[in-house]
Order: structure tokens, then C-alpha cells, then sequence
């Protein structure tokens, strides 16, 4: 599946770098406790924050940090302990504060993986750079009036996912399959719904060649804001054959900002580095001082232990088409803090495992599967060796198998079939071992939840001998 | 009937609760006081009916035993409040006609305890200044002249308005906000009672931004008991600001013990300059003797990063301005200047609306913030910050308050550091390490300077100890016998 262009006077490898925007799913705003519902009145859903009146400030919503941690979680990530928001400043009238609210060097999720298992059986690791919270800004809408432009604020100071790979994708195809598979991840998590049509999940494609064989990497240019997969897999397929064309004519590629023209099928200049904007990050407005003082910083911090906390209650979980989120139930801590000794749970002797997955919706030659009929899910205690199985109709997309083990590992694979009684191939296996499952969310916060305005809670008072109380999800 | 305004907040508080005269009498005397004071221009905005109205219910509320711990007591509010339905300038043009539906945290605290507003005090522009002399409605002028000297002179700021209305008795009290000194130097200047809490006692909420890490509300009255009753009531815990600190607020009036027998008062080197005025220096020799007299154990300290503050200081506030008044667009509220394009309209806006001073602070900020300057500015005076913060916590392992001069002059002339920024600049010098270090202060009027001018003493303790700021300046105040009123303060 390797993806190289065969230039005039080189062959030429293509590398791409993904920035994906996944809007949360959450009740309120980022910073306020007005509402994030898709497709009200203009200007129906804008509280003063978000309307960056006089005097107003920012008060974190802990459910979307949640979400964000939660999404790190699913993405193997590392979870930062200590995590700053801070101020981008730049001028537009859809942006009221005259800044974003973004983060910067302290982002709440670093380094991860997701790992893609491309059609020819091939698995792609494809790091993860980061992900970090921010508020969205409102829409300007240009073509109501000749010569003036509205502005609705309904979307200013939603809550955003930045999330950023490596650039470890070498084709499109590998792109595609990257943003389909962070999307199921998203979906499985409840923490963003991955409508791209709504623009719920945006993408932002770096791309740069080099011939192949060369180590370093070459200038890149960012495609901004593709709004499908699709577009997102011929804007990254364009922008690449663009820069072998300037290469192979003796030119250079300028660092710059493009856009993506679905309708002509080509990419063009929005700015240059030259005029790119100076942001002038600036974190924690609040003093913060490193002396134990009662107000000590205005940063988040989270904990990510594995003896931590008691997450998901009941059922493990986990998505039959990755391993890349499970949690621990069975470990508790008697007195409900997680200041004491870790038990486990005794109930969990009779743990049960829950799978779910995504149904196919193509044939191998890449028509539409239109009659799936069953799925056929897979249970075994070796790799590749099936003791059991589980029969399901095609509407079902999860099971929930009990009596299995503590302890043990289990491995888990499926196949759908079509009404003609036709198997697919093996789905991707995953592994299991119940006692060992490793990430549990944990929260570090400064007392009992406060609760005003849809949960909105506030951020940052942080004291140098908190509790730590154990954050219950869902 | 004007006697009614030579009363302290206090007094006047227990008049009403013995009858002696109703809230009615009490803020029509003051609205007299702002009528034949008004060539002071303290206010911006009065609001003399809404006040009358408001003290009837006092009086209602009062004879129904419904009083709340400010029942009718006339006040004036710093215009960088937000106050709902009640024009806020912030002393800016660019603030034309904003009127906010929404009311400011502290001031709907005083509302709540029943305080009846007068009006919006004159400010600097943004509370950007030290001399009020910035505002876009003119400056404030201090009730205090020199002897045989006619000039007026200017209030100190940027809480200039409030220090003036409360040292000429046009109201029992107001508020004010500090940001690197903006309460405790125009108190200094006008001979009041001036005092910033530790960062995060007061709610930020509703009060229009400068530097977010610095700005913080407190008291301007004429007596250290009426400063501590009106911090009791504007401080507290605010879920709306996550910088306000979830604790108990004190009765700071039952801290006024007067008994500071065996304190250590620390005395800084740093704060007595070779060419310190002499008049101060005098007054600082003064309150030290009657500290020492009242019991107090007098400690020589030092606090090594003083001289760093300043430069430190002129970093971080116009950094975290500039971003703080990037808001004031002309999109959704106040000025607008229409212009050809979105950027000509924020460009003609904004030159138009923002004045000198706060154009200045907002291109030092944006230069600070710059790519390429960040590290060599900005981080670099975060780092200073941190060290200035920990000269205090060294210093308060070994004394419970320390004693320096507010000011390092007496008010001067209107118009005479006007084109001096540095020596501006310099009025801050002894107040802005304690905002940096997000401590309380408190100035206390204490003495007179040759020429007649009031010059006042500052107290600093450890964060989250105003209840000692206040037993010492409770002290300081009654040593000091302070009494002079403004030659032209007797209404």
C-alpha cells in the first residue's frame, strides 16, 4: 500500500501530519454555562463570557476536561498532571474576547498512539502529539447583506478538541483510515458525536514530500478545515502532487496556509508565514506562586492512577475493533477516597465484559454492504483459538458476555455475515486480561463538585492539601 | 443637616440603629455634599434619585427590623464596577453608553447588606494611571490644597474619584480597586483610609479588567473600623471568579483589638532610599515610635528584589492589558467608528476610544507578548515576580506586619508629571512588590507634609492575614490622631 509519486526526476514520498478539531460532547460551553445545541436561533445560545462583555470571566466546565481526559484515555496517552490554559490573541469579529482560550505548553493529554489496520492487513502505529482543550469562536456570516457581515456567537467558547498526530502518515489512504478510525475512537467515547457535515469534527492536513529515501523533513503547508474524509484524502493527494511539480521545476515550497476547493479539486494560498499571526501566548493570568498559598495557581491538574480511582462502574468495556480504551472496575478503595489502601472489588468475581463494534458497511470490491444480516463474535483464552462464540443479529452492534474470569486474558475477535450466508474475514482481535486493565480516569479537584449553571464548576482553586475525591463517570 | 456627613460609616451606621436620623437625612446630606462639591468632578455618573429610593427602603427595611449590616448607608462606586442599569465608563470613551444588564459581584454584595449607591467615582482611564488625570471625563481634583499655593492639586489614582468624594464627606465610603497601588497612594494623597485585600478575598467578577493577575477591590474610607466593615461585606467566595478563594471571611471589625503588645514590625531597607523625601522619611520615623510605644517589637528586614518591582510590574500589568482590553472592538458594545473594512473599523475605533495612557500600556503589553521578546520580557518578569513573592514569605517567617511610607511624595500639582512617565510611574514604587506578591496593604493617614498635604503609612502582612493588617492600623491611626480636614472639605 505504499503511496509514492513517480516525479520527472525522483520518487517521492509523501508525508502528512493530521490536526483534528473534535467538538465535545457537553451540556454547557467551555467557560460558560450556556448551551451547545446544534442548529438554534442565531445568538440564542450566548451567555455574557461568551459574548466578551465587560467584567466577565471564565469558569471551566469539568465535564469537558472529563471528556478530554477520557479521550486520552482512548488514544494510550499520556495524561498530563498539571495542565494551563492560555490566552491567543488575535483580532476578528467573531472572536469577542479578542483571544481564544486555548492551551499552549501545558496541553492536558501528550504523547499517544492509534493504531490503524489497514486493508491489506498491515498496522500502522500512528503517534499522537497531543490534545489539548479550547474554545471554539462564533460564525461570520457574509452573504445576508451587500456589504455587512453578522456574526452569531451561538458556536463562540464551545468546547473543542485539538488533536494532533505525528507526521507519521505516508498516503492518503493512511490518512483517511487514521480519521475514520479517531472517529469511531470519538464515537465509542461519547465524547465527540464526529459529525463532520455539522463541522463537530474538522480537519486540518499538514503535508510535505521528499524524495524518497532523504530523512529530513521538507517545508510543509497546512491545508485548513476539510470538512470530509474524502476531501481530507484528495486535498492531501493534490497538495503533494503541487509540491513535486514545484520541486521538479527547480522551485521551493513556502511555509503557508491553504485552502481546499472541493469543486475545482485543487488547494490554494490563504497566507503566507510572513503574515501569519503572532499569537502572544499568554498562560495562567492568575499569580502563581509556588508556595503552598490556598489559591495556588489557575491550572487544572488531573490524575492519571492507575490505583487511582474507581471509573466505569459495572461492565468492562472495550471496542472490538481496537484496544484502546479500558478501564479497571474491580479496583476500589473501601472508604470512597483514594487516599486509602487499593482492595478489589469482590463483586467483580463475577465480572462480565462487554464488546461492541462498528458494523462493516462495504463489500471487499467496495460496493455497499447492503444485507448484513448477522455478526458472529469470538471468545478465546490464546490468541487466534476461539472457545466460544455468540451469534447476533446485525442490529446489534455490542454483547455482553458474563462468567468470565478474573485474571485471565481473553481475546476477542468477530465476523459479519450477509444474508447469502457469506463470512467476512477475521475482524482485528483484541486482547483482554481483566485484571490487569490498566487506566482508570481519575480527577484531582479541589473538594465535592460545585454545581451551577449545568455543572459548569470552577476551575483552578487548588489547595495544597486537597482531597483528592474520586470523580464518578457516567 | 450637613453634620450628618462629618459622621464615619460607623457612626453614622449606629445613628440609624438608635433613630437618631433616618437614611432618607442621612444620603440627602451627602447628595448635597456631591452637589457643592462638584467641581471636584469625583463622580462620573450620579445617580441622586435611585439613592433617595433606595434609602426610603432602608428606612422601610429598618423599621420592619429587616437592616441589613449596611442599611442605608450612602456610598460611591469606583466606575470600573459594573453596575446593572447604571452607565460604566471605566473613565473610556470607548465605553460610550455601556450600561450593563448585570451587576458586579462586590457591589451586589454592598446592594445586598442594603448600602445606597450615590454614584460612579472618577477613575484613570481603565484604572490605568496615578494621578485620575487620564480619565476621558477630566480629571478629579483632591480636596486638599498647599498652603498658600491656589493650584489644584490631583487625588492620586487610579482610584482618584473615590479617595476625593470620601475625604470631601460627599459619601461614607466607596470602593476602589488596586492594581499596582491604586488604592493605598490616592488614600495617601486625599488623607483617607485606603486598603487592598489579599488577591482573591474580593470577587473580580463584574469589574472591568486591567491585570487579571493583580486587580483586586477593597475599601476606601475615613476610618480603619469603616475599612474593615466594608471589607467584611464585599469580600467572599465567588463561584463566578475561580481566582476568589473559597474561605471564610472574617469579622475584620472584631480584629480591632487594639492590642498589637509584642507584634514584630518589620522595617524594609529597601524602602528608604538616600534621596527619600524628607517629609516621609520624618512620618516613617514617627509611626515607628508609636508602634514601638503601643508594645511592638521593631525589626530591621530586608526585601532584596524591591528595586526589580516596578520594571516587573510595567511588564506584567500591560501584558495581561493588552490582551484584557482587546475586547473594546466597536463589534458588540460601546464607541464604534465605522471604517471601510473590519480592520479599518477596529483601528479608527480604537484610536478614537482609547486614550494616550492606555494606548502606551497596550503597545508596551503587545511588544512584551511578541515573538522574539516573550522570553526577554515577559518570562523573565514572571521569574522576578516569583522572587519579589518570596522576599515577602522569607520576611513573614520573622515579622507579623510590616511598616513603610505609601507614597514617596505628597499629592502634586494637576498637569505636573504629565510628560514625566517615569516619575508617574515612580508614585507606585512602594506599593506595586505587594501586589505583585498578591499580599494585603493598608494605607493609614498618619501626618501632614511642611506643606500642609496628608501623607499616609503603609502596613503589609502575609496573605490571608488582614485581621492583623487591621489591629495595626487600627493602632497606627489612633497613634497618629490624624483629623485634618480638606481646607475646603467643610461643606
Amino acid at each position: 500500500m505504499t503511496f509514492l509519486i513517480k516525479g520527472e526526476t525522483e520518487t517521492w514520498e509523501v508525508v502528512i501530519g493530521l490536526e483534528v478539531h473534535a467538538q465535545v460532547v457537553s451540556d454547557a460551553k467551555l467557560f460558560s454555562g450556556a448551551p451547545t445545541d446544534f442548529g438554534a436561533n442565531p445568538n440564542s445560545q450566548v451567555s455574557f463570557v461568551d459574548a466578551g462583555m465587560p467584567g466577565m470571566l471564565p469558569v471551566i466546565n469539568e465535564i469537558c476536561v472529563e471528556q478530554a481526559v477520557r479521550t486520552g484515555l482512548g488514544l494510550k496517552a499520556q495524561i498530563n498532571n498539571r495542565s494551563v490554559f492560555s490566552r491567543k490573541n488575535y483580532f476578528y469579529a467573531d472572536l469577542p474576547q479578542g483571544y481564544q482560550i486555548s492551551q499552549f505548553d501545558l496541553p492536558i493529554v501528550g504523547e499517544g498512539t492509534i493504531i490503524l489496520d489497514m486493508p491489506d492487513g498491515v498496522s500502522r502505529e500512528i503517534g499522537i502529539e497531543r490534545l489539548h482543550l479550547e474554545q471554539d469562536a462564533g460564525k461570520s456570516i457574509h452573504d445576508l447583506h451587500p456589504s455587512k457581515t453578522f456574526i452569531d456567537l451561538n458556536r463562540s467558547g464551545v468546547a473543542l478538541m485539538e488533536i494532533v498526530s505525528k507526521p507519521d502518515m505516508r498516503s492518503p489512504d493512511e490518512a483517511g483510515a487514521y480519521l475514520r478510525k479517531l472517529r469511531s475512537i470519538l464515537r465509542y467515547l461519547g465524547t465527540c458525536d464526529g459529525n463532520m457535515d455539522e463541522g463537530s469534527m474538522r480537519c486540518d492536513a499538514n503535508v510535505s514530500v521528499r524524495p524518497v529515501g532523504e530523512t529530513e523533513l521538507r517545508t510543509r503547508c497546512e491545508v485548513k478545515n476539510v470538512n470530509s474524509v474524502r476531501f481530507v484524502m484528495q486535498a492531501i493527494e493534490h497538495e503533494a502532487r503541487r509540491h513535486v511539480d514545484v520541486y521538479e521545476s527547480g522551485g521551493e515550497i513556502s511555509q503557508e496556509t491553504r485552502q481546499y476547493d472541493p469543486n475545482k479539486g485543487e488547494t490554494r494560498s490563504m497566507r503566507s508565514k510572513e503574515m501569519a499571526h503572532d499569537y502572544r501566548y499568554t498562560a495562567g493570568l492568575a499569580p502563581e506562586f509556588t508556595d503552598p498559598a490556598p489559591d495556588d495557581a489557575a491550572s487544572i491538574w488531573i490524575g492519571s492512577d492507575p490505583n487511582g480511582a474507581r471509573a466505569f462502574d459495572g461492565t468492562v468495556t472495550i471496542a472490538v475493533y481496537d484496544n484502546q480504551a479500558t478501564f479497571d472496575p474491580c479496583s476500589v478503595h473501601p472508604d470512597g477516597t483514594a487516599n486509602g489502601e487499593t482492595v478489589r472489588d469482590p463483586a467483580c468475581d463475577n465480572a462480565s465484559i462487554e464488546v461492541r463494534w462498528e458494523n462493516p458497511t462495504k463489500n471487499t470490491d467496495g460496493t455497499p454492504l447492503t444485507d448484513l444480516a448477522e455478526t458472529e463474535v469470538y471468545f478465546g483464552t490464546a490468541a487466534g483459538v476461539y472457545e466460544s462464540s455468540v451469534t447476533l443479529p446485525a442490529d446489534q452492534t455490542a454483547t455482553r458476555v458474563d462468567g468470565l474470569k478474573i485474571g485471565s486474558t481473553y481475546f476477542v475477535s468477530a465476523k459479519a455475515v450477509n444474508s447469502q450466508g457469506i463470512r467476512s474475514e477475521w475482524s482485528n482481535e483484541v486482547e483482554l486480561t481483566a485484571a490487569e486493565a490498566a487506566v482508570a480516569l481519575g480527577y484531582k479537584r479541589a473538594g465535592p463538585l460545585r454545581s451551577f449553571a449545568r455543572r459548569v464548576t470552577q476551575w483552578a482553586i487548588l489547595r495544597p492539601l486537597w482531597r483528592r475525591t474520586v470523580y464518578r463517570t457516567g | 443637616m450637613s453634620d450628618l456627613t462629618k459622621l464615619s460609616l460607623s457612626d453614622a451606621r449606629d445613628g440609624l440603629d438608635k433613630g437618631d436620623f433616618s437614611a432618607v437625612e442621612l444620603t440627602q446630606a451627602h447628595v448635597q455634599a456631591m452637589d457643592s462639591h462638584r467641581e471636584l468632578n469625583a463622580f462620573i455618573t450620579e445617580v441622586p434619585d435611585l439613592a433617595l429610593e433606595r434609602a426610603k427602603e432602608a428606612d422601610y427595611n429598618r423599621s420592619h427590623g429587616q437592616a441589613g449590616a449596611l442599611e442605608g448607608l450612602p456610598l460611591g462606586i469606583k466606575d470600573l464596577f459594573c453596575t446593572e442599569g447604571i452607565l460604566t465608563t471605566a473613565a473610556s470613551h470607548i465605553l460610550d453608553g455601556f450600561t450593563p444588564p448585570y451587576e458586579s459581584t462586590v457591589t451586589a454584595n454592598l446592594k445586598a447588606a442594603g448600602a445606597v449607591t450615590l454614584g460612579k467615582t472618577n477613575l484613570d482611564e481603565f484604572a490605568m494611571g496615578s494621578s485620575n488625570e487620564s480619565s476621558y471625563y477630566g480629571a478629579a481634583h483632591n480636596p486638599w490644597k498647599k498652603q498658600g499655593d491656589p493650584r489644584n492639586l490631583v487625588p492620586g489614582g487610579s482610584s482618584g474619584g473615590s479617595a476625593a468624594a470620601v475625604a470631601a464627606h460627599m459619601c461614607l465610603g466607596a470602593t476602589g480597586t488596586d492594581t499596582g497601588g491604586s488604592i493605598r497612594q490616592p488614600a495617601s494623597f486625599c488623607g483617607i483610609v485606603g486598603m487592598k485585600p489579599t488577591y482573591g478575598r474580593c470577587s473580580r467578577w463584574g469589574v472591568v479588567a486591567f491585570s487579571s493577575s493583580l486587580d483586586q477591590a477593597g475599601p476606601m474610607t475615613r476610618t480603619v473600623r469603616d475599612s474593615a466593615i466594608l471589607l467584611s461585606i464585599m469580600a467572599g467566595h465567588d463561584p463566578k471568579d475561580s481566582t476568589s478563594a473559597d474561605m471564610p471571611v472574617p469579622d475584620f471589625e472584631a480584629a480591632l483589638s487594639g492590642d498589637i503588645k509584642g507584634l514584630r514590625i518589620g522595617l524594609p531597607a529597601e524602602y528608604r532610599p538616600d534621596n527619600l523625601n524628607s517629609d516621609v522619611a520624618a512620618l516613617w520615623d514617627k509611626g515607628i515610635g508609636w508602634l514601638k510605644d503601643a508594645g511592638a517589637e521593631v525589626v530591621d528586614i530586608s526585601l532584596p528584589h524591591t528595586k526589580y518591582a516596578l520594571p516587573t510590574y510595567y511588564i506584567v500589568a500591560p501584558a495581561e492589558a493588552s490582551a484584557n482590553l482587546a475586547r473594546y472592538d466597536g463589534v458588540r458594545f460601546g464607541l464604534r467608528v465605522e471604517g471601510d473594512s473590519l480592520d479599518d473599523m477596529y483601528a479608527e475605533t480604537r484610536a478614537v476610544g482609547f486614550g494616550a495612557e492606555v494606548k502606551r500600556r497596550i503597545l508596551i503589553g503587545t511588544y512584551a507578548l511578541s515573538a522574539g521578546y516573550y522570553d526577554a520580557y515577559y518570562l523573565k518578569a514572571q521569574k522576578v515576580r516569583q522572587l519579589i513573592h518570596q522576599d515577602f514569605v522569607t520576611a513573614f517567617e520573622n515579622v507579623d506586619a510590616i511598616l513603610t511610607p505609601t507614597a514617596p511624595t505628597p499629592a502634586f500639582p494637576i498637569g505636573e508629571n504629565s510628560d514625566d512617565l517615569i516619575a508617574m510611574y515612580l508614585n507606585d514604587v512602594f506599593t506595586v512588590p505587594a501586589s505583585l506578591a498578591g499580599i494585603p496593604g493598608i494605607s493609614v493617614p498618619a501626618g501632614l507634609s511642611n506643606e500642609g498635604l496628608p501623607l499616609g503609612l503603609q502596613l503589609l502582612t502575609k496573605r490571608w492575614d488582614e485581621e492583623t493588617l487591621f489591629r495595626v492600623a487600627g493602632v497606627l491611626e489612633h497613634a497618629a490622631g490624624f483629623s485634618g480636614l480638606p481646607s475646603d472639605g467643610e461643606g
